[in-house]
């Protein structure tokens, strides 16, 4: 079953930049995807365009069979809520800690506190963040951070987990833990998503590998 | 349904916490709030004081209503009868012209006058205390008194009434204004609140719109925090004017024991004090809700 369908998308960015040119992909439920490229291809760009932080200037996005680009303002919360996002600059809120990092998603879909509570501590289980949940993160180190962004990303069980660079500024071993976490929610059915230019990181999980070249997909 | 009230309840805990988690800040809120309520509701306070006194010492308000020099006993009777039969009125007497004429004439200087004159020149009367002290009700009485057959004239000796009336109508314009004045200062000042709110909490917005809140979820814990806030500063409000009035008492004891009246001020009615606490509440709501609007459409992502 088809997940997520872009065709002939086309962004540029106010200012005039054109960040994606002609991109026509599909993704089907359960996939395991790679989106690979230099720094500045449009990696970012196009998972923004999946889960509707960007509209694209042409062509459509499918997201279970809804149109991203048609979608009523007040549709596009209840889009977002389908996917679990790592996001490029981990956007973790460091006034708050770690198991309340992990509650906002929960809070957001009207989960009663308790119920929120149970689900949150078993995502900081799964990523062995659990003996951490009252620290800040700031304390954390930066694989302890790409894995709390990962608990927050899936703690309310999205349908497809959207990461950008989540192995980006880790040495080897953290970013094979991290590889690993991946693999194991794609096991469990999860469409995953990655941009990334890990190369080892890919060798390992054999995903389907997307390249982008300076806003259009390599062959 | 369930939700919906527990989402509700989740926004008032948080804010709650929110609170709690800058207590000098949400003090000193409090305390800017409750002073600047606490003007306005201190003269209201006066002001129905002063009326209830005004009530309570100024005298009946009474009516005098001349007949025509030809009525009749039986006219004299129908009056009566229609006098007797009025709820608007507590009491009346009749004063017939030639207990006038004697009156009169016991007044010093004035006997010489009136034994010169051929016949008695006053009307027959009827001196009439009305029950309400309104100045209007008077008129109406006045009105209505003056319509009925053989009565020449009526006379409403309410120019007291009429004063009072008009001083505590100035008084309730006054109360009015100012509660207006400080009621926009209640707004902007929770105005500003939520926006610095917004700005240091600006992070926590950008993710939940981010990772899927709709627009309500967002905006309703600011909205809660402006409505907590009025509703604690009008109550601080209210326990201000609940001191001042103790103490204020406690000077007037004295002076009372001394003159045998019980000259003490009355602190607003429970109904009263609600509208107040309400009326707080929908001030302090309404500024965080402009403020919401104006700074959270600012940096909509998408
Ligand atoms: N918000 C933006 N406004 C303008 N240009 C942008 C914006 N975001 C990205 N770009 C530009 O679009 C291009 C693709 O960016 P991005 O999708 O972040 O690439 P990648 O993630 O592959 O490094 C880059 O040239 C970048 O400068
Ligand atoms: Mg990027």
């Amino acid at each position: 079953m088809t997940h997520i369908a872009l065709s002939n998308v086309h962004k540029r960015y106010p200012g005039g930049h054109q960040a994606l040119a002609d991109i026509s992909l599909s993704i089907e439920t359960g996939e395991l995807v790679f989106i690979t490229g230099h720094s500045g291809a449009g990696k970012s760009t196009l998972l923004k365009l999946m889960a509707a932080i960007e509209r694209p200037t042409a062509g459509t996005v499918i997201v279970n069979g809804q149109n991203v680009g048609t979608l009523r303002p007040r549709g596009i919360p209840f889009l977002r809520r389908n996917f679990g996002l790592v996001f490029q600059d981990h956007k973790l809120l460091f006034d708050r800690n770690v198991f309340e990092n992990v509650m906002l998603p929960l809070d957001i879909s009207g989960f009663s506190r308790r119920e929120g509570a149970r689900r949150a501590r078993a995502a900081l289980d799964k990523v062995g963040l659990l003996h951490k949940e009252k620290a800040r993160p700031i304390t954390l180190s930066g694989g302890e951070q790409q894995r709390l962004c990962i608990a927050r990303a899936i703690v309310h069980r999205p349908a497809v987990l959207l990461a950008d660079e989540p192995t980006g500024n880790l040495d080897a071993g953290y970013a094979a833990e991290i590889g690993n976490l991946l693999r194991e929610f794609n096991q469990v059915g999860v469409t995953v998503v990655l941009a990334t230019h890990d190369m080892q990181l890919a060798a390992r999980l054999k995903p389907r590998l997307v390249e982008i070249r300076g806003g259009r997909l390599a062959s | 349904m369930k939700n919906w009230l527990a989402a509700h309840r989740r926004a008032f805990t948080a804010t709650i916490r929110r609170l709690a988690d800058a207590p000098l800040a949400t003090l000193f809120n409090i305390t800017v709030i409750g002073t600047a309520l606490a003007l306005p509701l201190g003269f209201y306070v006066i002001l129905a004081n002063l009326q209830s006194l005004a009530r309570d010492f100024s005298p009946q308000p009474q009516l005098s209503v001349f007949l025509a020099q030809d009525a009749a006993a039986a006219d004299v009777g129908s009056i009566e009868r229609r006098l007797k039969a009025h709820n608007g009125i507590t009491s009346f007497r009749f004063v017939p012209r030639a207990e006038a004429l004697a009156t009169l004439k016991s007044r010093a200087g004035l006997a010489d006058v009136i034994a010169g004159l051929s016949r008695n020149p006053l009307p027959d009367a009827f001196v009439i205390t009305a029950t309400g002290r309104d100045a209007a009700g008077l008129d109406l009485l006045r009105s209505e008194f003056a319509g009925w057959p053989k009565v020449a004239e009526v006379h409403v000796d309410s120019d007291w009434a009429r004063r009072l009336d008009r001083l505590l109508a100035l008084g309730r314009y006054a109360v009015l204004m100012l509660a207006a004045a400080l009621a926009l200062a209640l707004v902007a000042i929770t105005f500003n609140t939520i926006r610095l709110q917004i700005l240091t909490q600006r992070d926590e917005i950008e993710v939940a719109k981010l990772i899927g809140a709709t627009d309500a979820w967002i905006r309703r814990p600011f909205l809660y925090f402006g409505g907590i806030i009025g509703t604690a500063g009008g109550a601080t409000a209210w326990l201000m004017i609940w001191a001042a009035l103790l103490v204020f008492n406690g000077q007037l004891r004295p002076l009372s024991a001394l003159y045998g009246i019980p000259l003490q001020l009355a602190h607003l009615t429970g109904a009263d004090s609600v509208a107040a606490l309400l009326f707080a509440a929908a001030l302090g709501w309404f500024g965080a809700w402009l403020s919401v609007r104006r700074h959270l459409t600012a940096h909509n992502p998408i």
